[in-house]
């Protein structure tokens, strides 16, 4: 692919795409507009995140590319292998070796560090776009802080169910200010967001918005006094590596529908199977 | 006297609370309202009356900050600047009163219901929006101002949809007083109601008035409706007042051609 | 003992072997001509074009013979490509009153300057299957009469509505219309943006709107002034030489309806206006424009919202862009486990909750 540019978008692309995520970065938590390219693979498939990952990547970058947890799921073939072609890039599948991370819908379980950039696919950036659907009102809620409809509807998950009835892509507020949504992760991975030492990259192609988090950004899942919020998982251990704290997949292993939990992380996983930490 | 003992306890501002200097509103040639200028003062019930077309509805929107009036002032006795003209507010400034000092009665209480969240939610919206994060007290007190507006409280969870008109029409109202606010406008707020829902509506708002020492600026064409509730009166007809005093008196003693002609044609039961 | 599944990339390797299989198919037929498509399908490359954003029949054939014939892939296929090309500058605008007419009505006047020419049209034809074109079959050709296509400078015929005020204007303010492709869409928008917007609208989803209007949600009485299709000059200005030289012809589509006229009794009545132009000979799309295009104009024009979703303008230009549309309408075949356990586990503590409560 030596006809393209490095890492596929040409150098004005990037500009723009990098003055998006400075802003982001400025202003935690804010979604800012950028003019989102038609990509060779399909919105709603990562554009957004493989615009944010191409105009950060540099050649000495080590990308790791994740879906679901794992390496090797199609998707993340996919993108891993667009990059390879256009980039050149070093590629791995260790967490602690990569400084670019490129994920959708999980936080790796390795804890990051203040080298390593992790950029999420988004679909749906806006937090509230289920309870307005239109643009040009949520705007207006994030400019004035009137977050007052946010909250009702976790009242009303509590009124009608008993507890908060959100499991993935929980809202949380960031550094007291932009309320914010962290891409569908399950709300289990939530706290790994707050006072993160690794830089966080939001990237929503279709709905051409980038959100970012700089380090050690306080992050706070929404809830009630009474009802404070918990990261919860299956109450089981991985039936490969026996972690109880990993979130876990779980796998229909037989016609009578007998399952088994095994660690989304695939890299965490097969690491402490190795017998490594 | 308007106000409760309790009411009057709790003022010790000497000013009006809302102070309004010639506000006029022009669609074009034609006049929405015109040089209207009057004090209202803490725990007092001003009625707007006229017929439709009169320019009372335009009034009350230019007052309540959904209109933006062409000239005139609003004064508003904040608590913790003292007097503002609420037309220089900034945005935030104005949603922020709104949910807090002022409350908005629409005639049709699915304009100000959330129709799709239940009673306790629209409740406490506002508690929310003032960051209130306690859910159960959230809910004790949505209970407790369903009691207030007779709404029996075990309905918290039930959506506007599931209430008769008068009981949407309550939960309007509770929704907008759980902030504690120390003005209301409203806008006919027993119109396309049933005669006796009506009657206990008018009941629940003088008792709420009195309780809270609440300010309001009424409107409604219903006669009946402002000697009930208002204090005093403004009649207004072609986007202007044309006479105005104490609800009594304008009532049993009219001035202008123009009121006699409305108070004589309320038919008597 | 369970081994967790991997070889994803095999898998993906083999899933392109069959496509290239499937696609090229039996391999006793010949292989499709990408000039056939171009020359034999042109209402498919049109197509293609128009909602690709690029005018050029030959990358448009290609893409639509490597999209096995499914056209919004084709529409992909030829966006991608779009990203990539330099941004040389901007033409001059179009004179579409000087277009190379091949084809060119009006629906509300029996006869105008210039004459009702029909073109190339299905209009009039029976819709009957006809199976001398199976196989590689063919029609028989009557001699072409004096010349297909006429050098026609015959003025819009709105422009004769015009002079006599009947119809509002559409004067060019002069502003540089935004670009869609460069800057994040921020409504609402103003009417370039629109039908920029519209320009680059899924057909169908276009059509579906237009019709609606026309079934009474947010009528607004469209009549065709002018349909006319032909071949136009794209003229751009070099700064070197001081004047426009001409790069390109392209052909195009271009409809201007006359709708529902407004005034009252101090404003005299003017009829008003809806416009649709897109690339190739794509009528369907260019009257569907013209049509959502006038219902989006309500506000301007001081009308009524009736609530209708053709005159929803954040519904509308948030969702006729195909390309976004099918990309998120797939991307759910993508594995989703992770959160569906998130669902999973949220239901069953619920159902274990309402057990507890019986």
């Amino acid at each position: 692919m030596s006809e393209y540019n490095f890492a596929y978008l040409d150098e004005d692309t990037k500009r723009m795409i990098r003055r998006a995520i400075l802003k982001g970065i400025a202003v935690p938590g804010y979604q800012v507009p950028f003019a989102s390219r038609e990509m060779p693979m399909p919105y709603g498939w990562g554009t957004g995140g493989v615009q944010v990952t191409a105009a950060t990547l540099v050649p000495e970058d080590v990308l790791k590319v994740i879906d679901q947890g794992a390496d090797d799921t199609t998707n993340a073939v996919s993108i891993r292998k667009f990059f390879q072609r256009t980039a050149g890039i070093a590629t791995t599948e260790r967490t602690t070796e990569a400084t670019v991370i490129q994920t959708r819908h999980r936080i790796p379980e390795t804890p990051l560090n203040e080298d390593q950039i992790l950029v999420y696919q988004v679909p749906i950036p806006e937090p509230m776009r289920f309870l307005e659907p239109r643009e040009t009102e949520t705007r207006r809620i994030h400019a004035l802080a009137d977050y007052g409809l946010m909250q009702v509807r976790l009242y009303e998950d509590i009124a009608r169910h008993g507890e908060i009835a959100t499991s993935y892509a929980y809202p949380v507020e960031v550094a007291g200010r932009y309320v914010m949504d962290p891409s569908p992760i399950p709300k289990f991975d939530n706290p790994k967001l707050d006072d993160c030492p690794a830089i966080q990259l939001f990237g929503a192609g279709r709905e051409q918005r980038i959100y970012a988090l700089p380090p050690y950004t306080r992050v706070r899942s929404l809830d009630f006094d009474d009802y404070p919020f918990s990261a919860s998982k299956a109450d089981h251990a991985c039936a490969i590596c026996g972690s109880a704290t990993s979130y876990l997949d779980e796998v229909i292993t037989d016609d009578a529908g007998g399952r088994m939990y095994v660690c989304s992380d695939t890299d965490y996983c097969a690491r402490r199977a190795e017998g490594g930490a | 006297m308007a106000m409760s003992a309790a009411a009057l306890e709790m003022q010790d501002v000497p000013g009006p609370l809302l102070s309004v200097r010639n506000v006029g509103k022009r669609y074009g040639a034609r006049i929405g309202c015109s040089d209207v200028s009057f004090d209202l003062w803490p725990g007092e019930v001003l009625g707007v009356v006229g017929e439709s077309g009169s320019g009372k509805s335009t009034l009350l929107s230019c007052l309540s900050g959904q209109l933006r009036p062409d000239e005139g002032e609003v004064i508003f006795d904040t608590r913790d600047q003292g007097p503002r003209d609420t037309l220089l507010m900034s945005e935030p400034e104005r949603r922020r009163l709104g949910r807090t000092d002022w409350a908005f009665v629409h005639q049709n209480p699915r304009d100000g219901l959330r129709l799709g969240v239940s009673a306790g939610g629209n409740v406490g919206e506002r508690l929310m929006a003032n960051g209130a994060r306690h859910y159960g007290r959230i809910r004790a007190t949505a209970q407790d101002w369903l009691t207030r507006v007779e709404i029996d409280p075990s309905r918290v969870d039930d959506r506007p949809r599931q209430f008769s008109g008068g009981m949407q029409q309550r939960l309007q109202i509770a929704r907008n007083l759980v902030s504690g606010p120390r003005l209301a406008f409203m806008d006919e707020p027993t119109g396309g109601l049933d005669v006796s829902v009506q009657a206990r509506l008018l009941d629940l708002l003088r008792g709420l008035v009195r309780d809270i020492g609440l300010s309001v600026v009424l409107v409604t064409h219903d006669l009946a409706v402002v000697r009930l509730l208002a204090d005093r009166l403004m009649v207004m007809k072609d986007g202007r007042v044309i006479e105005s005093g104490l609800t009594d008196q304008v009532l049993d003693d009219p001035q202008h051609a123009y009121t006699q002609l409305l108070v004589s044609s309320v038919l008597q039961v | 003992m369970y081994v967790a599944v991997k070889g994803g990339e095999r898998a993906i390797d083999a899933a392109h072997d069959w496509l290239d299989r499937a696609h090229r198919g039996p391999a006793e037929q010949p292989a499709l001509d990408t000039a056939q498509i171009r020359d034999q399908m042109a209402l498919a490359v049109a197509r293609v074009m128009a909602e690709g954003s690029l005018y050029d029949p030959d990358l448009a054939a290609l893409a639509i013979k490597q999209a096995r014939g499914d056209l919004i892939e084709a529409i992909f296929l030829l966006r991608a490509y779009r990203t990539t090309l330099p941004r040389l500058g901007a033409s001059d605008p179009v004179d579409t009153g000087a277009m190379r007419v091949k084809r060119r009505v009006s629906a509300t006047f029996k006869d105008i300057p210039g004459g009702q020419i029909l073109g190339p049209t299905f209009d009039y034809t029976h819709r009957l299957l006809d199976f001398r074109l199976a196989a590689d079959g063919e029609l028989p050709m009557s001699d072409p009469k004096g010349g297909d296509e006429k050098t026609l400078h015959a003025p819009h015929v709105l422009s004769f509505l015009n002079r006599e005020g009947l119809i509002e204007d559409a004067a060019d303010e002069g502003a540089d219309p935004p670009d869609l492709t460069r800057e994040p869409m921020e409504l609402p928008a103003d009417r370039a943006l629109r039908l920029q917007a519209l320009a680059r609208g899924d057909e169908g989803f276009l059509l579906g709107l237009a019709y609606s209007t026309q079934r009474g949600y947010a009528r607004n009485h469209a009549f065709v002034g002018e349909l006319r299709i032909g071949m136009v000059s794209v003229e751009l200005e070099i700064p070197e030489l001081g004047f426009a030289i001409e790069i390109a012809e392209v052909e195009l589509t271009e409809c201007e309806t006359v709708n529902q006229f407004k005034g009252s009794k101090s404003e005299p009545a003017q009829f008003t206006r809806g416009y649709g132009l897109t690339f190739g000979q794509t009528e369907r799309k260019a009257l569907s424009m013209a049509l959502v295009d006038r219902a989006l104009r309500w506000e301007e024009l001081g009308e009524d919202n009736q609530g209708a979703p053709a005159q929803d303008q954040e519904f509308v230009l948030s969702h006729c862009d195909n390309i976004q549309a099918t990309g998120f309408l797939e991307h759910i075949k993508l594995p989703h486990y992770v959160d569906f356990q998130a669902e999973l586990e949220l239901v069953r503590r619920l159902r274990a909750g309402t057990e507890d409560a019986k």
